[in-house]
């Protein structure tokens, strides 16, 4: 039977791992390779690497910890941040990234995940939302959060899938920070009935949160989430034993 | 030495890592040459199957994998690779493999029930009959998996697992060997497995 994944995320800015609270006051942790082999030895299932530099520079140091992280640790890794382009793609791909998360390049150019998927193959797009509910309904944001698209999240990500994204991450950006809980209600309402994996992000608190999601998201395949983490909060051995204990499948 | 076959297909640097990470030193190569004089051989892959087996003819290493094999010389297909040394694969029109191990690539979507997601994607447990592949590890252990077609009607089968129903996840044929998982990917079970398979006697 699948396992139910669980996916700490590590955001990456000059080097460092940070983690934003509703994408505000971002606030130094650690460093991503040490982190990386801690999550890895823990039994987390999977890695997040988000680039959140915006200069060159920072662009090179961001995939010498890739680089590093791949050849440390033998999961797999999910690279994002300003990925835009087929070029972006090639060069997270080559040091070490499994799979490539596309966001805003993929509201800005409506071709980059059919092109990207003819490349790489389905399995290595994911397509992440940051989606927020605004009157009465669910709406994408681009740009970490600060462009409101105008587009209905389940239609995006419907368009997404149908272009050759393999797997979904959505970021309730309401939830996102809170760590009140996942989004479940947000959850059904977008990605009920998709035919590719469904990563829930944002809100994660406790591990009792990670069961009620895998209970009330039965399509959900994974939970993904930082702070807790990185805060040690809750701690991947113990979230795994109470997820089992909940009859939860998960990797021990 | 260990040889891992670069036909460009699929990134290879995280495979080189985790043989580098064992104490084995693994040198990515397209010549016949290297491949001929290796102790032993990975098959790497990822993406369509026509697309790799043509790549696969236009450098040569077609035949010359199909002789090596019958040296004797440990041979382990992985992912797609594993695809590959199956005798043909319906993805996308009907594609003829190395026939090193016997059977046929399927879709995954004519065995599993609806409602499954296609592709096959993370982490799931090993059914296995022992075998040295597998000396290091425990029945039920998991490893990661990502795939939509599999191996089907093959005597070779030593390992599957339960995605609504039952997927090849191993099969071997004498020296050569192939997992549909992707041990490189598959922490310190993958890694076990990969140890295993380059302390396999030619």
């Amino acid at each position: 039977m699948l396992r139910k994944r669980i996916i700490p995320c590590l955001d990456v800015k000059n080097g460092r791992v940070t983690k934003g609270v509703n994408f505000l006051a971002n606030r130094d942790v650690a460093d991503p390779i040490e982190l990386a082999k801690f999550y890895s030895d823990c039994g987390a299932d999977e890695l997040v690497f988000y680039d959140i530099t915006a200069s060159a520079e920072g662009r090179t140091i961001f995939t010498d910890i890739l680089k590093k992280a791949a050849s440390t640790v033998f999961i797999p890794l999910t690279v994002g941040g300003g990925i835009s382009s087929l070029d972006d793609f090639d060069r997270v791909l080559k040091c070490g990234a499994d799979k490539v998360s596309v966001n805003s390049g993929a509201i800005a150019d409506k071709t980059l995940i059919r092109r990207a998927a003819e490349r790489y193959g389905s399995q290595c797009v994911v397509i992440s939302a940051d989606v927020k509910r605004q009157g009465g309904g669910y709406r994408v944001y681009g740009r970490g959060g600060r462009d409101d698209t105008g587009m209905g999240a389940r239609e995006w990500i419907k368009f997404c899938v149908d272009e050759g994204a393999g797997e979904v991450v959505l970021n309730s950006m309401d939830a996102d920070g809170v760590k009140n809980g996942f989004d479940t209600e947000m959850l059904n309402d977008v990605c009920s009935g998709l035919s590719v994996p469904v990563i829930a992000s944002g809100g994660a608190g406790s591990a009792e949160d990670f069961v009620k999601l895998f209970k009330e998201v039965p399509f959900a395949d994974a939970g993904l989430a930082a702070s807790v983490f990185h805060y040690r909060e809750v701690e991947i051995p113990d979230l795994k034993k109470i997820l089992a204990e909940s009859g939860v499948p998960v990797r021990m | 030495m260990l040889a891992i076959v670069d036909y460009g297909v699929g990134n290879l640097f995280s495979l080189r890592c985790s043989l580098n990470s064992l104490g084995v030193e693994a040198a990515l190569t397209s010549s016949a040459e290297v491949l001929r004089s290796a102790d032993r051989i990975i098959l790497p892959g990822v993406g369509a199957f026509g697309d790799a087996s043509k790549k696969l003819r236009e450098t040569g290493l077609f035949d010359e994998l199909k002789a090596i094999a019958k040296s004797g010389k440990p041979i382990l297909g992985i992912c797609l690779g594993m695809q590959l040394l199956f005798e043909k694969s319906f993805e996308f029109g009907v594609h003829e493999g190395l026939g090193l191990i016997k059977g046929e690539v399927r879709p995954i979507s004519e065995v599993i029930p609806s409602g499954y997601k296609i592709p096959h994607i993370g982490w799931n447990s090993l059914d296995f009959a022992p075998h040295p592949l597998f000396k290091y590890i425990n029945n039920g252990d998991c490893v990661y998996f990502v795939h939509s077609f599999y191996g089907a009607d093959s005597p070779d089968v030593i390992a599957t697992t339960d995605y609504g129903a039952r997927l090849t996840a191993a099969v071997a044929r004498e020296n050569v060997m192939g997992c549909q998982f992707h041990p490189e990917k598959s922490g310190r079970v993958g890694l076990a497995i990969l140890k295993a398979f380059c302390e396999v006697k030619p």
